[in-house]
């Protein structure tokens, strides 16, 4: 998910454009004027603000007394550390543009500081039949104010909008993305954020050019067009690795071909895509356009998933999770599904290959975002020749890496999200070791309070080892040894995923070669874990189903109309 | 140092100022034409002189040329992002919509448009179709193409280099959205020549582009006379694409100089003789307001304007009553009163040339069924006009008036109308009144015209494409076509094992 332009920018680009990309990238747009009210055809307007409904004005079915009320849709602050700065925080569900609270649950999530165990904030848990009143919300809005009831153009204005406020708060919204999910700030700042500014932008720009075919038939008689239609309300279940990223990544195609949401952020990191519903609000979307709704994936999740009312389903997580998601799809209404899911990505080094360039991106390949991402370059393997030299650069590199508080200048990776994360992957590193891999940094607990691994690195792998075959999502590598290029593609799609791969080699056949051979969905050929947000991004195998990014994306929220026309011909009946 | 101009309006439409840079915009600064010399800006209501503008000159295009080329060789073309170049581009946009009064002041004022058309129509348009082409530049993509299993081929879409670019005074601002949303989305630099006539919007224009961050040499403005910069642009050796708009005529010779120069790629959107059908299963009311808006827009100055009416026999007489009916109420004036439809003509010479049009007819025969004749005593006012018992031959329905001219045509079934429609070498445009949609449908698909308007006319959308069949010209402008004349394809093969 490093959608990094900044790196392109560094390298590549000559002082002037440098400049001109700085300024893109930080407070550029001009905010723009009030949306004319004739873009709602319903004269539905959207409101000036979001309104926090307290839970007795709209509580259904509470009991009273007998047990706890449900959670009121509230506000906390939050006290950004260092600099004591306050953060409100919405903590109500989101729905036709209103924080209310649950309609029956009494349950809430509880979110946490990963650099410091600590709470920071509890908010609404969605139960299933928020679900409905969201799903409801969602339709009403696809019917009458969104969906083939506003232009292109409107949308895509909407959502330029909302980039621009996104990139206003951009501070704000970078130290809530750290303290909920432990990465560094300036990396939420300029990444995280910085590119989900560009991919709402990329995706308004799709807004007024979505296009489908005249096809020439019969031309005296017949005439047949395609119309690229808006699927409709589509549930989105996002992860916690890259909470406002992923967001955006679902959020903006779905927006731009007009269809309506309703999202489920991660139980772990909720709280920026609450705040971001708040800027949903000001950019001016009807309501019911976008809903949010945090809770259990085993809750809001499922409801999403056998909902009979959705008409799509996106989701970003594990492969176990995609499996079912796409079974309940299935067994209700067979809604359509993308699933961007799990991997285990090779990463191959050739002896022909720059190493220290190669070191350089083998280390970010894995320890980027701490190692928890879908991409990650979990399974480094090198040529022979070259292995040992370059297992010494590799850990060299790694070991210049900082781990600590995101908000720590100097810190270049932060803890993993959450204590259930720091389990599952002290548990892989264990087995790493009782399985007989070779630890050559890494692999030592902290004392310290907070959910850190450090970079660890094994050697001497077998093919069955757990830390081999399975996705870790933490920062940790396994590397092999390869003889030949044959050697090197069969071990690398020697696994049941195909997210991604990457290799280094200067021998440009080889180049082209390796990278037809290696399957999944993306390549990196010199270069690994950039994406771009016009580049289509998605697995083979069993990492998923569909792309997000590019043009590509736009396909998975669309449904394809065939309208054929008969201008001249006389049925004779009797056939 | 060239000139700065200061005007405050004070009209019941728009009350406000503007003060901008007449000189030449070259290389991010504003100059001096290298002779020296400036040409008057009229304002077609009143005859008299609103400013003077620097006059520039073949060396001055020499300059903006080397500009353009330093530009896109070191900060634009390969060297800046396609998603860079949008958010340029969208700044641009939003820029002018935070002027979108005084651009709209400014297009009245020189122009002869009225103040509400011009903010409605050309702002709403140009501002639209910055942004329509904002969100392409990051968007322009070629394809890998299979061919054998040891080699990969792909292509890629690069900006053509220099362009020149040449508009004309119907829509001054319009028609520079038009050519430079695409030609900056793609990646190319450009050195625009507006009009003489109209140079005032295309100078405000470069003042907000140089605010936005274009950097210098991307976006260059000459003001200048056809003969001379149109002439300079036209046969310059180190211009890779010329785009115009305006007079068949003079398309012919700018596709005569690129082909005796470097054979520069050329794209021509010209004149239109225009027809508008009537069939007597039409909607009459709708058809008679799209009608008018056909012919009587922008005061007839529309290369798609609805020229050529024709009208079934069955409904000819009672069309014909309401149309002059309806035709009489339009009304003439002050472009910045808010009640009145048409202004003046845009110039004296384009003011002559329609009464000599006027003139022609009535004396190959045709009848002067309203109008004809001056409005008022001063400014370049035309009374709408409309002629009947016409012939196909006469200069009145062959050639392109470009003012406030209609011939009304009768006509006796489909085959007819298509037939006549069809008769002219301009392919511009057309609009067809039915409520059939299946004949609206085959009569679309007859009709040799690069735009036809079923039931209505005179639309524009920066998503459709637009441009002309026959002699109306070369290419298309707007949608995603237009991106095809400003890119140029490269073919990369890589052999992968195909040994010799």
């Amino acid at each position: 998910m490093l959608a990094c332009r900044r790196h392109l920018r560094l390298s590549a680009l000559s002082a002037y454009t440098d400049t001109l990309t700085r300024r893109s990238a930080g407070g550029y747009f001009l905010s723009h004027g009030p949306l004319a009210p004739h873009i709602y055809s319903s004269g539905a307007r959207a409101l000036p603000a979001p309104r926090y409904v307290s839970s007795s004005s709209h509580c259904i079915n509470s009991s009273k007394g007998s047990r706890a009320a449900p959670m009121s849709a509230g506000v906390v602050e939050i006290t950004v550390p260092g600099t004591g700065k306050k953060i409100s925080v919405p903590t109500g569900l989101f729905i036709n543009n209103k924080f209310v609270p649950s309609v029956d649950s009494q349950e809430k999530i509880d979110c946490v500081n990963p650099a410091t165990e600590e709470h920071l904030a509890s908010v609404v848990a969605g139960s299933a039949k928020d679900i409905d009143v969201a799903v409801a919300a969602a339709r009403e809005a696809f019917n009458t104010t969104w969906g083939k009831n506003v232009s292109g153009f409107q949308r895509s204005k909407l959502m330029n909008k909302l980039a621009d406020l996104i990139e206003r708060d951009a501070e704000e919204l970078a130290a809530l993305e750290t303290l909920n999910n432990g990465k560094p700030f300036k990396i939420a700042r300029d990444f995280d954020i910085g590119d989900s500014v560009g991919c709402l932008r990329y995706y308004a720009g799709w807004a007024d050019k979505i296009v489908g075919q005249s096809i020439e038939i019969e031309p005296k008689t017949k005439f047949a067009y395609t119309k690229h239609e808006p699927i409709g309300v589509c549930g989105q279940i996002i992860p916690w690795n890259y909470p406002i990223q992923m967001w955006a990544w679902k959020v903006a195609p779905a927006l731009a071909v007009g269809c309506t949401i309703v999202m489920k952020p991660s139980e772990f990191t909720p709280l920026t895509a609450l705040k971001l519903s708040e800027l949903i609000v000001e950019a001016g979307f009807p309501p019911g356009v976008v809903n949010t709704v945090p809770s259990l994936g085993s809750v809001g999740g499922a409801a999403i998933s056998s909902h009979k009312d959705i008409d799509k389903v996106a989701f970003t997580g594990s492969t176990i999770t995609g499996r079912r998601i796409m079974k309940a799809a299935a067994e209700s209404n067979l809604k359509k599904v993308s699933l961007e899911l799990g991997g285990k990505s090779p990463h191959l080094i050739f002896e022909s290959a720059d190493l220290d360039q190669a070191a350089n991106w083998a280390a970010l390949g894995i320890l980027y975002n701490t190692g928890q991402d879908c991409t990650a370059g979990s399974r480094v393997y090198v040529q022979e020749s070259i292995y040992d030299k370059f297992i010494e650069t590799l850990v060299t590199k790694a070991k210049q890496l900082v781990v600590g508080d995101g908000f720590d200048e100097k810190v270049g990776g932060g803890p993993v999200v959450s204590k259930v994360q720091y389990d599952k992957v002290w548990s892989y590193i264990e087995a790493g070791k009782e399985q007989g891999a070779k630890l050559v940094l890494g692999g030592q607990k902290r004392s310290s309070k907070g959910y850190y691994v450090d970079p660890t690195i094994f050697t001497d792998i077998t093919p069955e080892m757990k830390i081999v075959t399975d996705e870790i999502f933490g920062p940790v590598l396994s590397v092999g040894k390869f003889k030949t290029e044959e050697d090197a593609i069969k071990v690398a799609n020697d696994t049941s995923y195909g997210l991604a791969a990457g290799f280094h080699s200067t021998d440009a056949n080889q180049c082209m070669r390796v990278s037809d051979a290696l399957e999944a969905g993306t390549i990196w050929v010199n270069q690994y874990g950039l994406l771009y947000n016009n580049v289509a991004f998605g697995g083979k195998k069993q990492s998923g189903i569909g792309r997000e990014l590019g043009s590509d994306a736009l396909h998975e929220y669309i449904s394809v109309k065939a309208v054929q026309w008969n201008i001249g011909e006389k049925l004779d009946w009797p056939l | 140092m060239p000139e700065i101009f200061k005007k405050t309006f004070d009209t019941p439409a728009y009350k406000g100022s503007v003060e901008f840079n007449t000189g030449l915009y070259i290389n991010g600064k504003w100059v001096d034409g290298s002779e020296g010399g400036f040409i008057d800006v009229i304002n077609p209501s009143n005859g008299k002189v609103i400013t003077r503008v620097s006059e520039g000159t073949e060396k001055d295009i020499d300059d903006a040329v080397a500009a353009a080329h330093t530009a896109f060789e070191t900060v634009w073309g390969h060297n800046t992002p396609g998603y860079t170049r949008g958010a340029l581009l969208y700044k641009l946009a939003s820029l002018m919509e935070q002027y979108e009064d005084e651009l709209a002041a400014l297009e009245s004022l020189d122009n002869g448009k009225t103040f509400g058309w011009a903010k409605k129509a050309d702002l709403a348009l140009s501002i639209g179709t910055f942004k329509y082409y904002a969100g392409w530049a990051d968007k322009i993509q070629g394809s890998t193409i299979e061919t054998s299993i040891d080699k990969i081929a792909y292509t890629t879409h690069e900006p053509i280099g220099v362009v020149g670019q040449i508009i004309p005074w119907n829509f001054p601002l319009m028609m520079l959205s038009w050519k430079l949303g695409p030609a900056l989305a793609a990646g190319n630099c450009v050195i625009l020549k507006p009009s003489e006539f109209t140079p005032l919007t295309a100078l405000f224009t470069a003042k907000l582009a140089h605010e936005a961050g274009f950097p210098p040499g991307v976006v260059n403005v000459v003001n200048g006379y056809g003969a001379r910069v149109g002439n300079a642009i036209a046969i310059h050796p180190n211009i890779e694409k010329v785009a115009f708009t305006g007079s068949t005529l003079v398309g012919r010779k700018i596709l005569e100089a690129s082909a005796r120069t470097n054979l520069k790629d050329t794209t021509l959107e010209l004149g239109g003789k225009s027809p508008n059908i009537i069939f007597d299963d039409c909607d009459i009311e709708q058809a008679l307001d799209w009608t008018i808006h056909g012919i009587f827009w922008n005061h007839g100055q529309a290369c798609c304007a609805g020229s050529r009416i024709f009208v079934h026999a069955k409904i000819y007489d009672e069309f014909l009553a309401k149309f002059t009916e309806r035709t009489k109420q339009v009304k003439l004036g002050d472009p910045f009163d808010p009640t009145v439809y048409q202004g003046p003509q845009v110039s004296q010479q384009q003011f002559d040339r329609i009464m000599e049009y006027i003139d022609s007819g009535r004396q190959e025969g045709a009848t002067v069924h309203l109008g004809g004749e001056r409005f008022g005593k001063e400014g370049y006012y035309i009374k709408p006009t409309i002629f009947t018992d016409v012939k196909k031959d006469m200069k009145i329905v062959q050639e392109e008036i470009f003012g406030p001219v209609g011939v009304v045509i009768k006509f006796e079934d489909d085959d007819d109308v298509v037939r006549q429609a069809n008769d002219t070498i301009y392919g511009l445009a057309s609009a067809i009144f039915t409520k059939n949609i299946d004949r609206a449908l085959r009569t679309s698909q007859r009709l040799r015209a690069g735009t036809t308007w079923i039931n209505c006319a005179n639309q524009l959308h920066p998503q459709i494409p637009f441009g002309g069949y026959k002699q109306s010209g070369i290419g298309r402008e707007l949608g995603e076509y237009a991106l095809e004349h400003y890119t140029t394809v490269k073919a990369v093969h890589i052999n992968l094992g195909h040994t010799i």
